[in-house]
C-alpha cells in the first residue's frame, strides 16, 4: 500500500486547480510512475494528492488553425507515440517518448508528468526544446504560457506554481523549407535505463548552408539545457566537416556535466560531443541535406 | 478516505472498497487473483503486469482506484477451462517457461502485443522492444520471442 495521506479526485481541470489551492501542500498526481516511486521510497510530500490521472480534457492532441500543435500534459507516451497529428508535425517528440522504458511504463506515464517532474533525464524534454515548445498551465488566476527553455529552474525544480496543472505542451508549426530534427539517447541499454546522455538537434537547410541548428541535451547540466554557443558555431555556416567540428568543440561551454554513479565527467563530455555530431547530422540528413 | 469501485477482471464484475494508496496488484492478489505476480514492485521488471483496457500496465505503479469502470484482463482470464489461449500455447511450445514466475506477466504483455500486431510483418527487434518491460531470469529470451513470432505467424 502506498502511504497516501489525503486523495482527492479531480472531475475537471478546474477543479483540480480548486482542490491543489484548497491544500498547499498536495500536488497532482497523472500516471504516477515518479510519485508512486517515491512514495514507495517513504518520500512524505507526496502523499497528498490531487488525482488528474486520465482526464479527458488533458489527454487530445489537436492542431490549432495557425498549425500550432497542441498535445495535452495527460496524454501517455503511448499516445504521443501513436498520434498521426504528432508523426507528422513533430516525428521527433515522438522519437523522443518511444526512448522511454518499456511499453507499460509507456502506457501509463504521462508527457506533463515527464516535464513537471522536473528531472534531468526526461526524455521528452530535448526534443521539446529544440522544437521551442511552450507550455500552457491552468491556475488560480487562469490560464498562462510560457516558454518550456527556462521552465526547468534546478535540478528537479520546475518553475510551476503550486495550485497550477500544465494543461498542454504546444509545439509551434515547423518553419517552411528544408527542416528536421533528431532525439538521440545514450545509456547503457536500449530499453528500460534512465538516460545517461540524451541529445536533440534541429535544423533549418538552405541549399548547402544551415539557416540554423537547434541543439538540446538532458543530464548534461543541472537542468536540460539547450547551446547557444554551439548553435552560433553553425547558423549561417556551410553544410561542412569544420561546421561539425566547431559545434563539438564549442558545445563545452553550454554543458557543465557531472560525474555520477551512471558516468564521470569526463566520459559524459566525450558522449555530448559525439552525440551533438550524431544529432545534427542525423538531423541534416532527414532535412535532405549532406555534409561535406 | 475509502473508496467505493467497481470494473471487471477477466469479464466479471467486481466492487471493493478501497484505500487510495491500493495498488491494483495488491486488490488483484487479495481478490484472490494470485496469478499476477509481484516482483520489483516500482515498475521494473513486469511480473505484475495485467492489461487495463486492452493495454499492458505494471499493477504495482498502477492505482486500484484508477481501474474504476475499466476492464481488467489478468492470466486467469486467459486459458478457458483445459484449453490454454494461443499464446499460452506457444509458450508451451516454444519452451519459453522455466521457473514461471515472469511467465504470468509476460503472457498478458505477448497477448497485447499478438492482438495488436496480428496481421502486421513484426521483426524479432519489434518483439524483443515489445518485450522490453519484462524481466525473466531463466529462458534468455530467446524462446519467448520464438513463442511470440510464432503466434503472429498463425
Ligand atoms: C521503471 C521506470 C522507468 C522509467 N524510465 C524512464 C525513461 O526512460 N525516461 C524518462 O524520461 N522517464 C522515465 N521514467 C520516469 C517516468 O515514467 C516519467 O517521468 C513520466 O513521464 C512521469 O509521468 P507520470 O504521469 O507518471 O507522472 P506522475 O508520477 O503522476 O507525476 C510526476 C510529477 O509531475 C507532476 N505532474 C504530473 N502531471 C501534471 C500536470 N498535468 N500538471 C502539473 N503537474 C503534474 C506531479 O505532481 C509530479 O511532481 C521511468 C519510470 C519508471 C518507474
Ligand atoms: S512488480 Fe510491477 S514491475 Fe516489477
Ligand atoms: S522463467 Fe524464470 S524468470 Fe522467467
Amino acid at each position: 500500500m502506498f502511504a497516501v495521506e489525503r486523495y482527492r479526485r479531480a472531475e475537471s481541470v478546474a477543479d483540480a486547480v480548486r482542490l491543489l489551492a484548497e491544500d498547499p501542500f498536495s500536488i497532482p498526481i497523472a500516471g504516477g510512475t515518479d510519485i508512486l516511486v517515491k512514495l514507495r521510497e517513504g518520500h512524505r510530500q507526496y502523499a497528498n494528492l490531487v488525482d488528474v490521472h486520465g482526464l479527458a480534457e488533458l489527454e487530445s492532441i489537436i492542431l490549432d488553425t495557425d498549425g500550432t500543435l497542441c498535445v495535452g500534459a495527460g496524454a501517455t507516451f503511448t499516445q504521443v507515440m501513436e498520434s498521426p497529428l504528432v508523426r507528422e508535425h513533430a516525428p521527433v517528440l515522438a522519437e523522443g517518448a518511444s526512448w522511454v522504458a518499456g511499453p507499460q511504463i509507456r502506457n501509463v506515464g504521462t508527457i506533463g508528468g515527464n516535464i513537471c517532474n522536473g528531472s534531468v533525464c526526461a526524455d521528452s524534454v530535448p526534443p521539446l526544446l529544440v522544437l521551442d515548445a511552450e507550455l500552457e498551465l491552468a491556475g488560480p488566476e487562469g490560464l498562462r504560457r510560457t516558454p518550456l527553455r527556462g521552465f526547468h529552474t534546478g535540478p528537479g525544480i520546475v518553475a510551476r506554481g503550486q495550485a497550477e496543472v500544465l494543461t498542454k505542451v504546444l509545439v509551434p508549426a515547423p518553419p517552411r523549407g528544408a527542416f528536421a530534427a533528431a532525439s538521440l539517447k545514450y545509456a547503457m541499454r536500449r530499453a528500460m535505463d534512465i538516460t545517461t546522455i540524451g541529445c536533440a538537434a534541429s535544423v533549418l537547410l538552405d541549399g548547402e548552408s544551415i539557416v540554423w541548428l537547434k541543439l538540446a541535451f538532458s543530464v548534461a547540466a543541472p537542468t536540460p539545457v539547450r547551446c547557444p554557443s554551439a548553435e552560433a558555431a553553425a547558423s549561417g555556416k556551410p553544410l561542412t566537416a569544420q561546421t561539425v567540428e566547431a559545434v563539438k568543440k564549442t558545445v563545452e561551454v553550454d554543458v557543465a556535466p557531472r560525474t555520477s554513479w551512471r558516468a564521470p565527467a569526463d566520459f559524459r563530455m566525450h558522449i555530448i560531443r559525439e552525440l551533438s555530431e550524431r544529432a545534427m547530422r542525423t538531423a541534416v540528413q532527414r532535412a535532405g541535406g549532406g555534409i561535406r | 478516505m475509502n473508496v467505493e469501485i467497481t470494473f471487471t477482471v477477466n469479464g466479471q464484475t467486481l466492487s471493493a472498497r478501497v484505500h487510495p494508496g491500493t495498488s491494483l496488484l495488491d486488490l488483484l492478489r487479495d481478490q484472490g487473483f494470485t496469478g499476477t505476480k509481484q516482483g520489483c514492485g516500482v515498475g521494473e521488471c513486469g511480473a505484475c503486469t495485467v492489461l487495463v483496457n486492452q493495454l499492458p500496465v505494471d499493477s504495482c505503479l498502477f492505482l486500484a482506484v484508477w481501474a474504476q469502470g475499466k476492464a481488467v484482463r489478468t492470466i486467469e482470464g486467459e486459458a478457458l477451462g483445459n484449453v490454454l489461449s494461443p499464446v499460452q500455447e506457444a509458450y508451451l511450445d516454444a519452451g519459453a517457461v522455466q521457473c514461471g514466475f515472469c511467465t504470468p506477466g509476460l503472457i498478458m504483455n505477448s497477448t497485447a502485443f499478438v492482438e495488436k500486431h496480428q496481421g502486421q510483418t513484426v521483426s524479432r527487434e519489434d518483439i524483443r522492444r515489445g518485450h522490453a518491460g519484462n524481466l525473466c531470469r531463466c529462458t534468455g529470451y530467446t524462446t519467448i520471442v520464438d513463442a511470440v513470432e510464432r503466434c503472429l505467424k498463425k
